[in-house]
């Protein structure tokens, strides 16, 4: 049994896009608040702080976690993916960011980060998804410039595009 | 906003949820995938001193079927259940009501039990465990006690358990040779419903449970209705819950949809 005293700093633990990182939070500070203002990884962004928005998506452990909803102090031994994990180098974007940025699935920007680790980890799992399921998917984030049409086609593009980068095309 | 200064508790045994629970009382609340008390908490319509994180807890993570009965521990998500082998053939009006809770990136966190400790009148949950009558298991230091459905749910927010309690899990029965159906009408998929309603048949015709009108999920069991008597029994039925306006629906608009899905979702289940 651990025990953190409310008036204090404890040490958090954690691997954020496979690399190990380290803070100091009081036991009421937010997963989204210790991203950003503890470790500087400010590309998950805070809207409601109620978990309606959808803002502050982020994987723990393989599962989606609004991370306004979540403490510093629960995800501690924890795997955390954030978008600054989706690139595979820092001058290069992945697939569905490419993908968002060719079909204009963005405008302000700023409830993009949840989206896209919410499709990204959606796409993982259902590789051939319909519109009607990126749209119950997409339920779950509110876009303030209401551009809902280019997400949802940019989903079932970076779909398409993931699915044929998989499929074996030769047996050399 | 943020959450208000708490002490945080990890759990590593049951023991140390319920001497947390037993030593704070009423200032301590179990933190289980934390969608609605976190919410709580950042809103600071809840300032409790400690906080007893259980989901370390493997032990409160299981699915069990006994007899008759599936046992869901406190600590199963809701995503849990929907991905559980077994959940359409055991408990179909929970897989036709689940998905309806949140969404996939709230689902993936929040638990079962957590959304009938909360107790919002509209949430799914506690609409499927009336209209099943589960039994939700409660657990202090001192004792354990099964407490009815219909008994569980005190008033808006408020349920039977006490400030020592720990809910352990809850039982819902494995009715057979049934039918049930379930709708629901929200201003998005996933947000609070203005209305849900469940509707099962039974041996005498048919139970018809009202969510997010009434205080509480509301149930009655009518004898197979048809036609006027079936409008009536909806039209009596529709005020008794006392449907009030508010921001997102009237009053009146909130009896019409309870009329309306109740034909529906009683001839569907009858025909």
């Amino acid at each position: 049994m651990t025990r953190l005293k409310a008036d204090a700093r404890h040490s958090v633990r954690f691997t954020l896009n496979g690399k190990p990182a380290e803070g100091e939070a009081e036991p009421r500070m937010l997963l989204s608040d210790f991203l950003r203002h503890q470790l500087g990884a400010t590309g998950t962004h805070v809207g409601c702080e109620h978990g309606v928005c959808g803002a502050c998506t982020v994987v723990v452990d393989g599962m989606l976690t609004r991370s306004c909803l979540t403490l510093a102090a629960q995800v501690d031994g924890c795997e955390i993916r954030t978008v600054e994990g989706l690139a595979p180098s820092a001058d290069r974007l992945g697939v569905l960011q490419q993908v968002f940025r060719r079909n204009h699935a963005l405008q302000c920007g700023f409830c993009t980060a949840g989206i896209l680790m919410s499709l990204d980890h959606y796409l993982a799992k259902n590789p051939a998804p319909t519109e009607a399921d990126i749209r119950d998917l997409l339920s779950g984030h509110l876009c303030r410039c209401t551009g809902y049409t280019p997400i949802i086609q940019a989903a079932l593009v970076a779909a398409a595009e993931l699915a044929s980068a998989t499929k074996e095309t030769s047996d050399a | 906003m943020k959450p208000p200064a708490f002490d945080y508790l990890r759990a590593e045994t049951v023991g140390d949820v319920l001497e947390g629970l037993a030593q704070q009382g009423g200032d301590a609340r179990v933190l289980a995938g934390g969608q609605s008390l976190m919410a709580m908490l950042n809103m600071r319509l809840a300032k409790p001193k400690l906080l007893i994180d259980i989901m370390r807890l493997k032990e409160l993570r299981q699915i069990e079927r006994k007899g008759d009965a599936v046992v869901i521990g406190a600590g199963v998500r809701q995503a849990d259940l929907l991905a559980w082998p077994d959940l359409a053939e055991a408990l179909p009006l929970v897989s036709l009501a689940l998905p309806w809770v949140g969404h996939v990136q709230t689902r993936s966190r929040g638990t079962i039990c957590g959304s009938l400790a909360h107790a919002d009148p509209s949430a799914e949950m506690p609409l499927a465990l009336v209209a099943l009558g589960g039994e939700v298991l409660l657990r202090s230091a001192k004792r354990r006690r099964r407490v009815a459905a219909k008994d569980f749910f005190a008033g808006m927010m408020l349920t039977a358990r006490s400030d020592d309690e720990l809910i352990e899990g809850i039982s819902l029965p494995v009715v057979r040779g049934s039918r049930f159906a379930f709708r629901e009408v929200a201003r998005r998929h996933g947000d609070f419903a203005i209305v849900a309603c469940a509707a099962m048949k039974t041996e005498a015709g048919v139970r018809f449970t009202v969510g997010g009108v009434a205080d509480v999920p509301t149930a009655r069991d009518w004898p197979r209705l048809e036609g006027s008597a079936l409008d009536d029994a909806l039209n009596g039925f529709a005020y008794e819950l006392g449907a009030r306006d508010d921001v997102h629906a009237t009053a009146r608009y909130r009896r019409d949809l309870v009329r309306m899905i109740g034909r529906d979702l009683i001839g569907e289940v009858l025909q």
